[in-house]
């Protein structure tokens, strides 16, 4: 496939679609060359596999009880275990990959088109605008995070939807300043000044040009916070206000596993592993993404 | 004749990039006796690469290989970086070429000469303090006492350098190696700086390595020349022989510099493909 | 001060009368920094205030409700409606609310019956004190890694450091305190269990700082010191191992910017040994950011002492806070939110004056 490969690699691109592709080549196989992001890479997709195939990939019911079973050591029958109620931990870490994608994508699509255009507004316009928003985000910068969610949690209720709308609010405020960083950096540049004298609207100034500028090291920071959107999510259901059972989330599942912890160690342990793996692929995945999409900051993780 | 301050042999110093190992010096070979030696190129010929891999300071992912690189007798390849430290400072000397990076913005003038005797000797502190203040009265500082107790930032540029030559002169090396010593200097204070530089090897007969790209320089203040392009020498001759070199890169440099009573309408450019370059 | 008459002829100002200028001009800016600061702590307060009001007042369907809780009277819901004002407008209101927050009245704990005001005092101290264990464990820890890690750059020992750092962002803190217990509590046996102290040394001495082991050394008891020890060393840990992969990390990146700076170079070639070039050179120049990273940290610990304190059955902010979530304890709720908000938003404004105040470009 020689050809599809210089087609991609050529220094002259002859349509949008083609330069795009060249792009997206050359930041994968730069991607590729660093170990650690390759292994972030694999996790992420196995994420996203494991989630979109749960049916295909659990032995067992996620729900189902088999109290005969309850509290057995991991086997080849149950390869991570059963619970307190006789199911199977292994298929419930499974079907946990859906609850936690889902939490992981809602938050990222709620929190980072409000942050994003929040931040290109606050930069493109300046004065009393910028001042305005940029109090607002610096507000909510100063805040505990974790706090706050929590805060919200307890006022809207327990339940996967509000925790997610809670972590979403203390996580656009993180993407609004990277947003506007980014706009400072080319808003007085020419090709600006060049759209507005062809009487764009601001609007389309906005959205037409100055977002995609920004998708770059948007898409760094939002995979670099999905760990942290993970660990919230969980630490909301190891207290009982996430997702509520029987939903397997894993916070919740360690929540469950808390009192067999001495004996029946594998109820709070093995969902705390799957947590870490999932996390650490997003991390090296998006250092390794830092590395090759904004070398400024590479050189020095 | 006594052993060569500096034996290379197929000096050759390589780096990993994403498109292979580079080899950005290529088999370089010369020697050095107590005499002046300029190394001139242009940006990424390699005569910086060659200065650091005499001290030993190219670190991993860097490979130095050679046939041979004796300092003195002592083959530098085959020393530990314990030994290394021992030659460094006390036996070879640096000069670098900003003093606004070289030296260290937070130590003042004085505890940064008197650190390069405090490596390597084991002097009373009046003695050292004495000696540095020697040593800056030597590179021609007025009112050495006040300079030592002043922090880089806030001396000139041809004072700092004056005072890294200082520094660097200060434990007695034997031999001095200059890489571009006056490139961020003001052309008025280069010669001031050079000069002193020259007096202080010759009086104490040391050897010198100056790397420059400035080919007008060189051919003053140095005994032999080497023309490095590309990673690889490709002219030696002696200094007052310059005009007769016999390279086109070497003809090519020369016919570009203008002179004081220039008649030529247009200098001409190097036209590279007469010899093998990158 | 006396009115001299000015002299006209005088053309040029002393060398006394320039030093006097300089000296005011500085002390005008250090004044305007300081005026600048407490404007900035104040706004930034306030907006944590308007958040909380928000949450409290205008989030929930019935905020009387969440204040007072589902078993109240109806002659405890009026007495509470008519004392939130529901009736006013949000901005009186809101304004009653900050008033209210200042003079330190927080409402009363639905759960426990007393002023939450006092309930956070009571409970504040224990999770400072793991917070500072904690914090002393990451510097000490931490900052010889981040440098070992940078001096010895690409190495399978510096690979090791960079992957502990990122463990210090994947692995959550409660699941690591649960398995800490399981293993160096129920198996090992090395540490004590949950609570600040053994069962049987409870209330036995008077708590003067609320730091137990201030007022145990101030008691002269070391048997109950070295208890508390037992106990606070494990979840300190704990909240350590979060520190020490931020604050490694950090110091990680600070030194390998300084290692490639030319200077470093310099210290080389004068045959300097490695050791006075990595210390002397490249560390102490970051000293101060350091600084503004360890109170950046101290601030996270503190937030992560929520879901530790919860594990260890810790009687901190964090535990209280937890425990008046599941039971809708508004009041309780918001006051441990307030509380923790307002120390997080401190340290860090902080830690970001005291970095412009210190680094030397800025000066």
């Amino acid at each position: 496939m020689a050809t599809t490969r210089d087609w991609l690699l050529a220094d002259s691109p002859t349509s949008r679609f083609q330069a795009r592709m060249g792009r997206a080549y050359r930041v994968t196989v730069a991607l590729l060359h660093n170990p650690l992001a390759t292994v972030g890479l694999a996790i992420v997709l196995l994420l996203i596999a494991t989630a979109i195939f749960a049916p295909l990939l659990a032995p067992y019911s996620p729900i189902g009880q088999d109290l005969p079973n309850r509290l057995k050591p991991p086997s080849a029958a149950h390869w991570m275990g059963t619970d307190e109620l006789g199911r199977d931990i292994y298929s419930r870490v499974i079907y946990g990959s859906r609850i936690t994608l889902m939490i992981v994508l809602l938050v990222a699509v709620i929190s980072a088109p409000i942050g994003l255009v929040v931040g290109a507004v606050s930069g493109y316009f300046g004065g009393w605008i910028d001042r305005i928003l940029m109090g607002i985000t610096d507000v909510f910068l100063s805040m505990p995070k974790l706090i706050l969610a929590l805060a919200f949690v307890a006022a809207l209720g327990p339940g996967v939807e509000n925790a997610i709308i809670a972590i979403a609010i203390t996580a656009w405020p993180a993407y609004a300043r990277i947003a506007r960083a980014e706009t400072l950096t080319f808003r007085n540049s020419e090709f600006i000044a060049a759209v507005q004298m062809q009487g764009a609207a601001s609007a389309r100034i906005i959205f037409s040009h100055i977002l995609p500028l920004c998708t770059s090291s948007m898409i760094i920071r939002v995979t670099l916070d999905m760990a942290g959107i993970i660990l919230t999510a969980a630490g909301l259901g190891f207290i009982g206000l996430g997702a509520q059972p029987p939903l397997p989330e894993w916070g919740a599942m360690i929540s469950r596993g808390r009192t067999f912890i001495l004996d029946q160690w594998w109820v709070a342990t093995m969902p705390g592993f799957a947590i870490i793996i999932v996390s650490l692929g997003f991390c090296f995945l998006g250092d390794g993404l830092r590395d090759v999409l904004d070398p400024r900051q590479g050189e020095n993780s | 004749m006594t052993a060569p301050l500096l034996d290379i042999d197929k000096l050759t110093v390589s780096f990993p990039t994403p498109y292979g190992r580079v080899e950005v010096v290529k088999g370089v070979s010369f020697t050095l006796g107590r005499e002046r030696l300029g190394i001139v190129g242009e940006s990424g010929s390699g005569k910086s690469m060659t200065g650091r891999s005499i001290l030993k300071l190219i670190r991993p992912p860097g490979e130095v290989t050679a046939n041979r690189l004796t300092f003195s007798g002592i083959d530098i390849l085959s020393q530990s970086e314990k030994q290394m430290r021992a030659i460094r400072g006390a036996r070879i000397s640096m000069v670098m070429q900003d003093p606004k990076f070289s030296l260290n913005p937070v130590m003042t003038i004085g505890a940064q000469i008197a650190e390069a005797l405090v490596a390597h000797t084991k002097l009373p502190r009046r003695e050292i303090a004495r000696r540095s203040r020697d040593m800056l009265e030597a590179v021609r500082i007025d009112d050495p006492d006040r300079v030592m107790r002043l922090y880089p930032h806030e001396v000139s540029g041809g004072m700092g350098q004056r005072v890294m030559i200082a520094m660097m002169l200060v434990p007695e090396p034997d031999l001095l190696i200059a890489d571009e010593p006056t490139s961020a200097l003001d052309v008025s204070i280069q010669a001031q700086v050079l000069d002193i530089m020259d007096e202080l090897v010759r009086n104490k007969g040391m050897g010198l390595i100056l790397i420059s790209h400035d080919l007008e320089l060189v051919s003053r203040y140095c005994d032999r020349i080497l023309v490095m392009n590309a990673g690889e020498i490709v002219e030696e001759c002696v200094a007052s022989e310059l005009s007769a070199a016999s390279h086109p890169y070497t003809r090519g440099l020369i016919a570009a510099m203008p002179h004081m009573d220039e008649t030529r309408e247009i200098l001409p450019t190097l036209d590279r493909s007469q010899w093998e370059a990158t | 001060m006396s009115f001299e008459p000015q002299d006209q002829t005088r053309a040029m100002p002393t060398a006394a009368e320039v030093g006097a200028a300089a000296r005011r001009k500085r002390t005008n800016r250090v004044l305007m920094a300081i005026g600048g600061f407490i404007v900035t702590v104040a706004l930034t307060f306030l907006g944590l205030l308007a958040i909380t009001f928000f949450i409290g007042r205008v989030v929930p369907i019935d905020p009387v409700l969440s204040v007072v809780g589902d078993r109240a009277t109806p002659e405890v819901y009026e007495a509470a409606k008519k004392a939130m004002g529901l009736d006013q407008p949000l901005v009186i209101q809101f304004v009653a609310y900050v008033a209210d927050i200042v003079q330190g009245n927080f409402g009363m704990s639905v759960s426990t019956g007393r002023p939450v005001i006092d309930d956070l005092a009571r409970f504040f101290p224990a999770t400072l004190e793991m917070a500072t264990i904690g914090i002393i464990i990451g510097i000490v820890l931490g900052v010889p890694m981040g440098v070992y890690a940078a001096s010895r750059q690409g190495t399978w020992l510096d690979q090791i450091i960079r992957v502990f750092g990122l463990l210090g962002y994947s692995v959550p803190a409660f699941w690591l305190g649960l398995v800490g217990l399981a293993v160096f509590y129920a198996r090992l046996r090395l540490v004590g269990g949950p609570g600040r102290l053994d069962i049987f040394f409870d209330g036995l001495i008077q708590p003067v700082t609320g730091l137990i082991l201030v007022d145990s050394l101030l008691a002269g008891e070391p048997e109950i010191f070295f208890n508390a020890i037992s106990h606070l060393i494990l979840p300190a840990s704990v909240l350590g191992f979060f520190s020490l992969a931020y604050i490694a990390r950090m110091t990680r990146s600070f030194m390998l910017d300084q290692l490639s700076q030319e200077f470093v170079t310099t210290a080389r070639v004068k045959g300097v040994s490695e050791r006075i070039v990595i210390w002397r050179h490249a560390f102490r120049p970051i000293l101060v950011p350091l600084v503004t990273v360890i109170g950046l940290s101290y601030a996270g610990l503190l937030e992560g002492s929520v879901m530790i304190e919860t594990v260890f059955s810790w009687p901190g902010i964090g535990n209280y806070l937890t425990t008046a979530l599941l039971n809708a304890d508004m009041n309780a709720v918001l006051g441990a939110t307030l509380v923790i908000g307002s120390v997080f938003i401190f340290i860090n404004k902080i830690s970001d004056v005291l970095y412009r105040v210190l680094d030397p470009r800025a000066r």
